[in-house]
């Protein structure tokens, strides 16, 4: 039975596509669609010798990114202006801080909301500056889930843009409060870096060893890894762009401890060596576990019709996903309340 | 997946794939003749929402590369539908090779014949029977523009005629008709294969020469439309037109500065056909 190996493999090692006939290409184009991977995978191949239709469906993949890529960084810039006057740090996260800070996970991806970290007293400030001039809007009108929200994650309700239809998360820190580990918000806050260094007041993005650990938790203490290939694709070209620098590994081990994430961390670590090659210090990923098999299992299971394989396996992360999100009697009463409303 | 089809629809393949055997064979019905990709552009999938949903009351979900997150599943009578909208869906939200224009095409001696306009307007008939008499069908559905020439490729897939329009094509070959499809979600349904002609050439792209906004159901009138209105017409009426950036706006002005634009309302379908040759022998 195929699984998505194929898909790992080729952004990994694009040369290998070379012996590809069309029995593979087929297979491979649906799980990188599938995985939100097709931009990123249409990149790595750019270059390399294809047959016609492939380098046609490759090319068409990257204006479609390129497209992603320019709305995202309007919606940032749009984010900016409305926030303007609050005197306090925006952070953007994920795609979009990947695109504006040049960096190579940026190349080719997808991006759907726009992220946002802000600090937490700056909260309803935030709020009252995108709803009042920005022209965001709530998205959902419902008591229970907001006041769930505002109680219990680490953002804000989603808000959507009235005239853009683009949705922006704006969070205050980067793991909901009922979780177990509690990253250092303020530090995470405190030691970002502004993209245009001559304006300070600018956008700004997460240090590099906090990138990877907001990247590791996002994937590993806080979903059910659904997206998982592509946030650790994130993670292998954060880490190839990083782990040169003098002193990385250092740091992001002191980093993954002050935020409680040194296990995410070092999973993350091992699993993107697993599947994408990456090169990582031995000591920040540690020792393999057991269950590491388990999620590269998980993470694979999709087959070469972009469907999800693996129903039970997928259903125990599921599980696992709320088990981590929230102690297990708030879970109950969160369940019954969602199952009540339907 | 259990079965599988692959359909060659003018540039585009398709791969379908499905839990059932039944609409396959359906649609291997309907596309006789058409070729086979060897590598698909876009992947659909027939699929029961639920693994019961295969033989208990059977309903195929629409899946795919790109689908709607809340659509409804369809009756496995309707899976033939269900196939057609799975590629459709493929190509409204997946097709970023070509501006997508929402609208049918003929084609004769080389010029292309354009018509778009909301549903029920009657482009999608007007095409098919012009198809019929002389013209090669472009398609009923799509137009796909060539962002680099501004050439037309066609794209003559099953034309979907509806309710109405479906007692007009009696007299074809019963050979080219899918099933009758009745009580879907848009009435009765019934599937035409385009004529030979139509399929042989389906690599064959065609410049435009005119541009139609028809009406149906309404006093027989042309009228000039300005370039502006239907600049504005056809961005609505185009799926990928943002996402294609400076080349959909290139293309779709270029195509707006080269081509005369008319609307055209017309009461039945014979004046129609009949209003539509008069204006491209004086236009095109």
């Amino acid at each position: 039975m195929t699984d998505a190996r194929l898909l790992t493999r080729a952004l990994a090692d694009p040369p290998s596509t070379a012996s590809f006939g069309p029995a593979d290409w087929t297979p491979l184009i649906a799980m990188a669609r599938a995985e939100q991977l097709l931009g990123s995978l249409a990149h790595r191949l750019d270059g390399l010798a294809q047959s016609d239709k492939v380098a046609e469906l490759l090319a068409a993949a990257r204006a479609s990114a390129d497209h992603a890529r320019r709305t995202a960084l309007w919606e940032a810039e749009m984010a900016r202006r409305a926030l303007a006057d609050i005197d306090a740090r925006v952070i953007l996260l994920k795609g979009t801080a990947y695109v504006a800070a040049g960096l190579s996970a940026g190349i080719g991806r997808s991006i759907g909301d726009l992220d946002i970290l802000v600090p937490r007293a700056s909260l309803d400030a935030v709020e009252r500056a995108l709803i009042g001039r920005g022209g965001w809007e709530w998205v959902k009108e419902d008591d229970y889930d907001d006041a769930y929200y505002r109680r219990w994650m680490h953002e804000l309700p989603p808000l959507i843009h009235k005239e853009r239809d683009r949705m922006i998360d704006v969070h205050h820190t980067i793991l909901p409060p009922t979780a177990r580990p509690t990253p250092d918000a303020d530090a995470l806050i405190a030691d970002s870096e502004a993209l245009d260094p001559s304006e300070p007041r600018g956008l700004r993005v997460l240090s590099p060893p906090d990138m990877i650990c907001h990247a590791a938790c996002h994937m590993l203490a806080d979903g059910d890894l659904a997206g998982g290939l592509r946030n650790l694709w994130d993670i292998d070209r954060l880490l190839r762009d990083f782990g040169e620098r003098e002193g990385f590994w250092d740091d992001l081990a002191a980093r993954a401890e002050r935020h409680q994430l040194t296990k995410p961390v070092a999973r993350a670590l091992r699993l993107a060596e697993a599947l994408y090659g990456t090169p990582v210090d031995g000591d920040v990923a540690g020792r393999g576990r057991a269950g590491d098999a388990l999620y590269i299992r998980r993470l694979l299971a999709r087959d070469g019709w972009g469907r999800e394989t693996r129903k039970g396996l997928r259903q125990a992360f599921y599980i696992r996903s709320h088990w981590l999100r929230m102690p297990p009697a708030m879970l109950a009463r969160h369940l019954w309340t969602k199952w009540r409303k339907g | 997946m259990r079965h599988e089809r692959r359909i060659q629809v003018g540039p585009v393949g398709f791969r379908i794939g499905s839990d059932w055997a039944a609409p396959l064979a359906a649609l291997d019905r309907l596309y006789a003749g058409y070729p086979e990709p060897a590598i698909a552009d876009f992947t659909v999938r027939l699929e029961a929402p639920r693994p019961w949903r295969r033989w208990l009351r059977p309903k195929v979900h629409i899946g795919g590369d790109y689908m709607l997150p809340d659509a409804a599943p369809l009756s496995l009578a309707h899976g033939l539908l269900a196939a057609e909208m799975g590629m459709n869906l493929q190509m409204a939200l997946g097709q970023r090779r070509y501006l997508l224009l929402h609208a049918s095409g003929v084609e004769k001696g080389g010029r292309a014949l354009l018509m778009t306009g909301l549903s029920g307007a009657g482009k999608s008939t007007l095409a098919a029977l012009l198809g019929e008499c002389g013209w090669r069908l472009l398609g009923d559905e799509f137009a796909l523009v060539d962002c680099d020439s501004g050439a037309l490729h066609p794209f003559p897939r099953a034309v979907s005629l509806k309710n109405a329009a479906v007692d007009l094509f009696d007299d074809v070959d019963p050979g080219r008709l899918g099933p009758l499809l009745a009580d879907t979600p848009k009435g009765t349904i019934r599937h035409l294969r385009p004529n030979d002609d139509a399929i042989a050439r389906m690599e064959e792209t065609a410049m435009p020469a005119l541009l139609l906004f028809p009406r149906f159901g309404h006093a027989a009138e042309i009228r000039e439309v300005g370039q502006g209105e239907a600049f504005v017409r056809l961005t609505q009426a185009s799926t990928n037109y943002v996402a294609l950036e400076e080349r959909g706006f290139e293309a779709l002005a270029r195509l707006i500065r080269t081509v005369p634009v008319r609307a055209v309302d017309y009461p039945d379908t014979e004046s129609a056909v009949e209003a539509v040759e008069r204006l491209c022998e004086d236009l095109a």
